[in-house]
């Protein structure tokens, strides 16, 4: 089969490997229907996830039809259309019990990576470094997927590949990162970033009861799907002196009560601490670029929540921890429990309250991966998000 | 029990001294220094922390004193003064190992698998197989490092129903070794902890274990992961692989990978 292989920095291919097998009796093998590259996938593209290795298959925002499942699984049967959530669970440790499906004690055939890292390890996660299990991922034309009594969920006939795909990840991780941040009413919503997780999340903060939600990006086609299609009001960075005098004159003096940080390790900015970190990630001395991270904590009011769904890999200098503390924020975080989330979500789609297809601008067929990667990365051609077809 | 896993007092104050025989010392220089300039020649997490083992491993050599050996309570310089007639494995020598984990079932349910060790095999990884002799005697038979196989008889030397299970190798065993399995329910369904303490005379002596752990045969690592094993399997009904997936890897590559393989 054709599938999209990670060889280095910045060099993916498509290759023909071999099919994948039912390796574990509760795994079942899925027909790629749809799949897309997702911020995330950038992070490995730019080579700042360890433990990648060359000819590894990636992608984890995928869908499609089951054509073979294992001796254990009996809810799902030939021909049925899934959509997959990008953590892969086990549905019955001590945490998928406990609805942090992203914590899995039981997925990761490498955990001890992770520990050796973090302490302690969560899920694995589809084509996403071999600290992270190693899993092949889904842009392909067909996937192993563990676990498929618990993770993939049906999708009803008539509604398109496109409206549920991002159910996989994006769409409940931008609900994640709004749900995190424990919206009152009246609460301002300030979120860093305009790319899908981002917008997202803006999204999601209005189905939670935001009474403003306020953007942050640079990028001009990404602002105005802030502005039109997500409603928010928007600011950007590098027109403004300083993000922080901005947000507070728009809230009165007080600061945005709620946070998110949609951007994560590879922030773009041109203050001082912007420029430390590119010089230190240049010479791999610090994986992470924290500059919207160190804003959102600077310009969170008193009290407020700093929600982080943008994905953070390593060490940060710089982290005004002080700042923190002394305004007592709630900080969250972490790869999304999708799981949690999705039944609910496809529920809304279904009652047509919100059609996540609206930020697709790149409609491709697999083998346009690795220029799609890069049009992606550098924000080029309008693009906020590519599908691609097999 | 954990009296009998203490060291005498001499060897436990030996910090300042040396627990590292000369032989293992002018290894440990040479093995040191290639892991240490492998490690930091590459930019991985492994990289990084073979580097940090390397560079252990020649402080090691140098000074003649190992903290991995003094944690383990253990000691390659030869002592005399140990009565060494009746244990398998003789107090300060050989290989100790502690590794605990949760399992969310009761101590019955795991207490039960254990208990049946022809289940054994099924998570951890270096056994081939146990077959149970009688009711207190089984034959285990394992897979080495590098090949190495090793086989003995053990026995159920100590035994709680739902608690505790204790054995040793008997007499004349290839590998003397010692073990006990430990369960202790949590409270506000936490499920249970099952601890694991093992320890062995490994062939080829503490220096064939040290070596054994450069080439990623670290007992403490096997039994953390046999244990992670265990709990997948009990919880799950089946234990995370991905063994036999696709990648991209050209085809050449894949066969030198194999050869590699082969060679070690
Ligand atoms: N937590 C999770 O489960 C999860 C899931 C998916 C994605 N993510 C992460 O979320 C982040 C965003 O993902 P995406 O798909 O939207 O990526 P993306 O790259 O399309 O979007 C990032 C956006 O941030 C903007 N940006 C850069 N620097 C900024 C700054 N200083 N201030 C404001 N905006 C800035 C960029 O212009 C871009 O529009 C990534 O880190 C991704 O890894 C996390
Ligand atoms: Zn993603
Ligand atoms: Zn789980």
């Amino acid at each position: 089969m054709k599938a999209v292989c990670w060889f280095g920095k910045t060099d993916v291919r498509v290759e023909n490997v071999p099919d994948p097998t039912i390796i574990n009796p509760h795994d079942a093998i899925v027909r790629v229907t749809l799949t897309a590259i997702c911020g995330s996938d950038l992070h490995l593209y730019d080579g700042y996830i360890p433990t990648m290795m060359k000819g590894d298959i990636l992608g984890h925002e995928f869908m499609g039809e089951i054509v073979e499942v294992g001796a254990e699984v009996k809810n799902l049967k030939v021909g049925d259309r899934v959509i997959v959530p990008f953590p892969i669970c086990c549905g019955r440790c001590w945490f998928c019990k406990n609805d942090q499906w992203s914590l899995c004690d039981n997925t990761n055939p490498n955990a001890w990576m992770v520990e050796a890292m973090y302490g302690f390890g969560g899920a694995a996660l589809y084509g996403y470094s071999h600290m992270y299990g190693g899993y092949a991922g889904g842009q392909a034309e067909y996937v192993r997927v563990p676990f498929a009594d618990i993770n993939p969920v049906k999708i009803p006939d008539g509604l398109p590949d496109e409206k549920v795909l991002f159910l996989t990840d994006i769409f409940p991780t931008g609900y994640f990162a709004a749900e995190n941040c424990d919206i009152k009413p009246g609460d301002v919503v300030a979120v860093w970033g305009c790319g899908p997780v981002g917008l997202f999340a803006m999204k999601s903060a209005w189905m939670l009861g935001a009474s403003r939600v306020i953007a942050i990006d640079r990028v001009p086609e990404r602002m105005r799907l802030a502005r039109e299609a997500c409603n928010a009001e928007v600011v950007d960075f590098e027109e403004v002196d300083d993000v922080y005098d901005v947000l507070k004159e728009m809230t009165g003096g007080r600061g945005p009560d709620c946070c998110i940080d949609a951007v994560g390790m590879e922030a773009h900015g041109h203050t001082a601490d912007a420029l430390y970190d590119r010089v230190k990630q240049v010479m791999r001395i610090e994986f992470d670029r924290a500059h919207a991270l160190r804003q959102a904590l600077h310009c969170c009011r008193k009290g407020g929540t700093v929600s982080i769904p943008g994905v953070y890999g390593g060490f940060i200098d710089k982290i005004p921890f002080g700042a923190a503390f002394g305004k007592g924020l709630t900080l969250k975080m972490g790869q999304a429990h999708v799981q949690k989330y999705v039944r609910a979500l496809l529920a809304r789609i279904e009652r047509d309250e919100i059609d996540p297809s609206f930020l697709i601008t790149h409609r491709v067929r697999l083998d346009d991966a690795p220029a799609m990667y890069r049009t992606f990365r550098d924000k080029e051609d309008d693009c906020i998000k590519v599908v691609m077809r097999p | 029990m954990q009296s009998a896993e203490i060291l005498s007092p001499e060897s436990q104050n030996s910090h300042s001294s040396q627990n590292v025989n000369s032989r293992e010392r002018w290894l440990s220089v040479v093995i040191g220094s290639a892991v240490a300039a492998y490690g930091l020649s590459r930019r991985s997490i492994a990289g990084i922390t073979a580097a940090g083992i390397g560079a252990g491993l020649v402080w090691r050599g140098a000074s003649g004193y190992c903290a991995v050996y003094d944690a383990l309570g253990l000691t390659s310089v030869p002592e005399s003064n140990h009565d060494t007639s009746n244990v398998s494995v003789p107090y300060g020598r050989g290989v100790r190992v502690e590794q605990t984990v949760t399992i969310g079932l009761p101590p019955e349910e795991i207490y039960t698998f254990f208990r049946n060790f022809e289940n054994l095999p099924r998570f951890m990884s270096h056994l081939q197989s146990v077959t149970v002799l009688d009711a207190k005697r089984s034959h285990w038979v394992t897979k080495g490092p590098a090949g190495s196989d090793a086989e003995w008889d053990a026995e159920i030397i100590n035994e709680i129903p739902n608690e505790l299970i204790g054995w040793r190798s008997i007499d004349d065993s290839q590998v003397d070794n010692a073990g006990s399995v430990h369960f202790k329910q949590n409270p506000a369904g936490r499920g249970t902890d099952v601890k694991v303490i093992l320890r062995y005379d490994p062939p080829g002596g503490v220096l064939g274990a040290m070596t054994a752990k450069l080439f990623g045969e670290d007992p403490a690592h096997q039994v953390k992961e046999d244990l992670r094993a265990l709990k997948m399997l009990l919880e799950t009904g089946e234990i995370a692989s991905t063994k036999g997936q696709p990648n991209g890897l050209p085809h050449r590559a894949k066969l030198r990978e194999r050869l590699a393989e082969v060679v070690r």
